[in-house]
């Protein structure tokens, strides 16, 4: 098992404030790490940083251990996806068209797509289960459905890390877990490594392998599901009291939140 | 819901025969008048001596001229409409050609014998307007279409009042320079043409060479850095096509409004938004809009000679206002 990403004291700026302090985070090759916090925290801030979307203002970051400052972008992008949290579609793209941009990568400033692209293009449809959408309008589809076939554009980048920024948000709970299945089966039969943005604890429970808690910019804990999420670590991060439920057999406890853990509040 | 993409190709070759016809119809429209026939076998080289006289050293130098600045101003639009993000960008209301019309009309009025330096002047002038919206546009990191189109409207009126100031000052020498501030393609002959020609063709094939990144823009800035772009290389490039498309042309026939706004927009609405068929539709509905607008500027009030400017103004504003209320602006 060797590192896959990694991040060393990444410091990141934002109108002059601080967002992110002194991070660092290590993971290995496969894994599913969700980076949990309250809003505020520097998660995405965190993530975007970490795919050179925005600027850092020190630290390093490195990609299967070479160092992504010293990459072209492109590169990276052969290695790497990220997806944020809105995303802009035109009102007349389909989901094909979509998922052929995932390609841009890979080829020059004017080369056109070869069967192989869209080969490569046909499985990553295939492997997000947008077969029959494929001739859709992205706008008309659901939001788990664009979020599956923003997916397969990822997918059709043939990254190793894929890194979600809250891909959950705005879908209701059946499609949250279509998609937090769909990138677990991606690790599980790919091999991708996967880091995101979450913000259910009990999602990042389930799902992860390892869990990263950020507060004001700074990393609190990091560890596997059953030894981050505590009943003190909520209290302390989230200011909840909550209830933290390890059933036998499973590494993923469940939390309950009771109430806030700070009274008079407001 | 599906989409229809096959009709496209067809939709973008019924423009380009359009465009045709209307060239050939146009060629004999004016005092003289000739019929298809003749103006085929003119062009062919066997038309007879007067004939070929007025089509080649007038009728044919306007009528490729007027085409010519159309897909200039087409491509400079929808250039812009994709760095900017916005399908409200277009040369004449982002300033830039209000910026190159400042820089000729210096040279015109002030230093007339530097004239062969227009076209030059022209692009920097356009080039510097566009930096200034860029500049007035941006905050926190973006720049959103709201800002950008009223740094627009600022860097429009601090270079209309330099035109005007400049006009007072050299009332003297106006006249000559006025049919050319009104956007007008009258008295424009071969040798116009020709200086226009190898200009404008490098800056459709650059154009061409920018589509798959102008599609890109389309997603957004994040997704086109994900993908690997350098987003300040490709913005300043497409910009650059842009604005030297545009300053061409109006170092040329001075300020065509509306060309740049409404051809792109039309374009989408017949092909959609992908630049792979964008691209193509701007140049034929392009080169087809100028050719008519500036068409019916010389025949219908002939002997007068309405600047195709004019007429862009008269006709595409109230088209503007139609966009808008369908609500597709």
């Amino acid at each position: 098992m060797y590192s896959m990403l990694e991040a060393t004291s990444l410091s990141i700026s934002y109108d002059g404030n601080r967002i992110v302090k002194d991070v660092s985070l290590h993971v290995n090759e496969g894994e599913i790490v969700s980076i949990i916090g309250p809003n505020g925290s520097g998660k995405s801030t965190l993530l975007k940083g970490m795919s050179r979307l925005i600027p850092c203002e020190s630290g390093r970051v490195c990609i299967a251990g070479q160092e992504l400052s010293a990459m072209r972008s492109k590169q990276i992008s052969q290695m790497m996806c990220i997806l944020c949290q809105s995303n802009q579609t035109p009102a007349d793209m389909t989901v094909e068209e979509l998922v052929s941009y995932g390609r841009t990568p890979h080829k020059k400033w004017f080369e056109r797509l070869t069967r192989e692209d869209h080969e490569i293009i046909d499985w990553a449809i295939e492997q997000t289960g947008m077969t029959s959408y494929r001739k859709r309008l992205v706008v008309s589809l659901s939001g788990g459905e664009a979020q599956r076939a923003w997916i397969a554009m990822a997918l059709a980048q043939r990254p190793k890390v894929l890194l979600l920024d809250e891909p959950t948000t705005y879908l209701d709970i059946a499609h949250q877990l279509e998609v937090l299945e769909l990138v677990r089966s991606l690790n599980k039969e790919l091999g991708i490594t996967v880091i995101m943005v979450l913000h259910d604890l009990n999602q990042a429970s389930t799902y992860s392998d390892k869990i990263c808690v950020i507060r004001s910019g700074v990393v609190e804990l990091v560890g596997k599901p059953s030894e981050v999420l505590t009943h003190e670590m909520i209290r302390n991060v989230y200011g909840v009291e909550a209830e933290v439920e390890f059933t036998p057999n499973s590494t993923s406890p469940r939390i309950h939140p009771i109430r806030r853990a700070v009274a008079n509040v407001g | 819901m599906l989409v229809h993409k096959k009709a496209t190709g067809l939709t973008i070759g019924l423009t380009f025969v359009l465009l045709i016809l209307a060239i050939i119809v146009s060629m004999g429209l004016g005092s003289v008048q000739f019929s298809p026939v003749e103006i085929i076998k003119a062009l062919f080289g066997h038309g007879g001596e007067v004939s070929d006289t007025i089509l080649w050293d007038i009728r044919i130098p306007r009528v490729m001229l007027a085409a010519v600045i159309g897909i200039n101003l087409a491509l400079s639009g929808a250039m812009l409409q994709a760095v900017m993000n916005n399908p409200l960008a277009d040369p004449g209301l982002t300033g830039v050609s209000s910026g190159a019309s400042v820089a000729v009309l210096f040279i015109l009025l002030v230093v007339p014998q530097f004239s062969s330096f227009i076209p030059f002047a022209a692009i920097i002038g356009g080039s510097l307007s566009a930096l200034m919206v860029y500049a007035l546009a941006w905050k926190k990191r973006g720049i959103t279409p709201i800002r950008v189109i009223l740094a627009g409207v600022a860097v429009n009126s601090v270079f209309g009042g330099i035109i005007g100031l400049l006009s007072l000052l050299y009332s003297d020498k106006l006249p000559g320079a006025l049919q050319w501030l009104n956007g007008s393609l009258s008295g424009k002959g071969m040798g116009d043409l020709r200086v226009m020609l190898p200009y404008s063709v490098i800056g459709w094939i650059v154009a061409l060479f920018c589509i798959r990144q102008a599609n890109i823009l389309r997603l957004g800035e994040q997704v086109a850095l994900n993908l690997g772009e350098s987003l300040n290389r490709v913005r300043i490039i497409l910009s650059f096509v842009a604005v030297y498309l545009a300053a061409v042309s109006v170092s040329t026939v001075g300020m065509i409004g509306f060309v740049g706004l409404v051809v792109p927009h039309m374009a989408r609405m017949l092909v959609g938004s992908d630049y792979k068929h964008l691209i193509p539709m701007s140049i034929g509905l392009g080169a087809l809009v100028l050719l008519v607008a500036d068409t019916i500027g010389r025949t219908f009030f002939a002997p007068l000679d309405i600047p195709a400017g004019i007429v862009m103004a008269v006709v595409g504003g109230p088209y503007f206002l139609y966009l808008m209320r369908k609500g597709d602006v």
